[in-house]
């Protein structure tokens, strides 16, 4: 008897080492994010709830959250932001896919070329891109001497002190950075679909529109959703294109969320309090839309 | 067959048109930072002669190579730190499986969620307090762990043969042996896809050195970018030098390790 369960103690306590020798493995990540990211996300949750400036703060209750649903540029931040979320991510995904499925076609050819091309964008850096679409179309910028020079307008337009341009600018700047990032997704997705798949659709005589609804779609769906949650987290975010593109203007026209909790933290009068607040409800917003998204994405299948 | 005829040449010209769309920006960018900026503002789209006047008066004005050194400095201690704390995490949770690591990893994802702005003023208030403002530290702890990463090297790991493991095992390596012998060397790919990633995450970033950063001497190559365009005139072919010096980095880094990106990215998805 004694023999017999020797050597299982034995193998017991070695399964134990393991199971802590695992945890030795991921303690360091975790401890970090818990410190970085959650001990700092509850600190902005306590500071929501004080008022007044810099480090002299005392408690207020709810007057921060109730103060920004009065504060018209915070409002536009808010408007904004969803508005570019609404246009921009839908374009970019949709535009991904297309252009993900037809550089998975086997007989194209130069692919690597048009990848590289078409990904080429995401390796420029978020102030970089910001800043060449800032001075492309400035009012003395390349656009309007294009336009100009094919008379198609006398003196230059000024797309960045338009509201309603600078906007269009903006996301057509996000939309020139971030295509190529999602496609590579997509692409990498569609390696694990099974090529047959499209050859037997072909055979079937589906149409290219067919087999982009009927089969990258349904089977990308997990990469679609991931990319969908990331894009969504990402436009909620949007600081650096909105304060070097546009520096929000004109008049706070194009201000972002993430812009105006800058400036009434760092650029203005610090106001810790109210900050804090106002990021507390984008938090609240990615968790809504990610939980919202997860569920849609859930019932297709 | 005329009509996939004409459906190939359709999809080529759409390619071709996108791909001039993506690159046009930094082609302009390029002939400008050759160029002097009443002819960058003229619309012209040849290389010019003024690279070197661009060049001279760029370093002259500012604190360019402070700024390059620290940007190197700042994104290759992070791309290292966070290379080896979040592959040992992923690791960790995937070969040392259980409901408790796997309960640890669903909290973890959820500070996926938590947007930057808000943890930035405690950050801020934390780190001030701890005299961490314009320092390398400062700029790489909040960054080194992020979940991204470590669900990429978690689902990598999966791949990852037990076999090995319990062979190993037998040989008499010891459970770290095994992670820095047997799975670094194997996981090559998800690595260069970790470290592009993580490379041009922290060289891209800019709102955080924006808080931590108050000395000119700690500035990052993004700021100093952006500052340019604080003046009132602004010149053209100085600037988009400016970006081009603050682009090369991450564009090398990414032709560099292209293929293993995309090797590893797929690994990621799977």
């Amino acid at each position: 008897m004694s023999q017999a369960s020797e050597p299982k103690k034995k193998k017991m306590s070695l399964s134990k080492r393991q199971n802590l020798t695992g945890w030795a493995f991921l303690t360091p990540a975790t401890l970090m994010i818990a410190v970085m990211s959650f001990w700092p996300m509850i600190q902005a949750f306590i500071l929501s709830f004080q008022k007044g400036k810099g480090n002299n703060l005392r408690f207020a209750g709810i007057d921060n959250y109730v103060r920004m649903f009065g504060d018209k540029v915070f409002m536009t931040s808010l408007w904004n932001t969803f508005f570019y979320l609404i246009i921009q991510v839908p374009i970019m995904l949709i535009l991904a896919l297309i252009l993900a499925q037809m550089l998975n076609n086997k007989s194209l050819r130069c692919k690597g070329l048009f990848r590289t091309a078409i990904f080429l964008p995401c390796a420029t850096s978020l102030v970089s891109y910001a800043i060449i679409f800032r001075s492309l179309f400035g009012v003395d910028g390349f656009i309007n001497s294009i336009l100009i020079k094919f008379g198609i307008l006398n003196t230059g337009y000024n797309f960045l002190g338009n509201a309603g341009s600078a906007k269009a600018v903006i996301i057509i700047a996000l939309i020139w950075r971030w295509t190529g990032y999602n496609m590579v997704f997509y692409l990498s997705g569609l390696q694990n679909i099974e090529y047959s798949v499209y050859e037997a659709a072909k055979i079937d005589g589906a149409n290219p529109l067919q087999t982009f609804f009927k089969i990258t779609v349904p089977l990308l769906k997990p990469t679609i959703l991931l990319t969908a949650i990331m894009s969504t987290n990402g436009t909620l975010q949007l600081f650096d294109e909105s304060l070097n593109l546009t520096k929000g203007g004109p008049s706070n026209a194009t201000i972002t969320m993430s812009h105006y909790i800058y400036n009434v933290s760092f650029k203005y009068v610090p106001n810790f309090g109210y900050a804090a607040a106002m990021s507390f409800l984008i938090f609240i917003l990615v968790a809504i839309l990610a939980f919202i998204q997860m569920k849609v994405g859930d019932k297709r299948d | 067959m005329t009509k996939t005829k004409r459906a190939n040449a359709l999809m080529y010209v759409v390619l071709i048109i996108v791909s001039l769309i993506s690159v046009f920006p930094l082609y302009w960018m390029l002939i400008a930072a050759t160029n002097k900026s009443v002819d960058v503002t003229r619309g012209k789209l040849l290389p010019g002669t003024a690279f070197m006047d661009n060049w001279k008066a760029l370093f002259a004005n500012s604190p360019v190579q402070e700024a390059m050194i620290n940007s190197f400095k700042y994104a290759i201690l992070l791309t290292i730190c966070a290379l080896v704390i979040c592959s040992l995490a992923g690791y960790g949770f995937e070969i040392y499986y259980d409901k408790g690591k796997d309960a640890v990893f669903s909290i973890l994802l959820m500070a996926m969620m938590v947007p930057f702005v808000a943890t930035m003023i405690p950050l801020f208030r934390m780190f001030s307090d701890a005299k961490l403002l314009d320092t390398t530290l400062g700029f790489i702890l909040p960054t080194i762990s992020t979940p991204m990463i470590i669900m990429m090297f978690r689902q990598s790991a999966r791949s990852f043969p037990h076999d090995i493991i319990e062979a190993a095992r037998i040989d008499g390596l010891n459970e770290f042996q095994i992670f820095f012998r047997m799975f670094i060397p194997t996981m090559r790919s998800t690595y260069a896809a970790a470290m592009t990633i993580t490379f041009m995450n922290a060289w891209n970033n800019y709102l955080w050195p924006k808080v931590i950063m108050l000395q000119d001497t700690s500035i990052t190559m993004p700021m100093l970018v952006a500052n340019l365009t604080e003046g009132y005139v602004t010149d053209y072919g100085v600037l988009m030098l400016a970006v081009l010096l603050c682009s090369l980095p991450t564009i090398i880094v990414f032709f560099v390790l292209q293929k293993s990106f995309a090797e590893g990215i797929t690994g990621a998805v799977k």
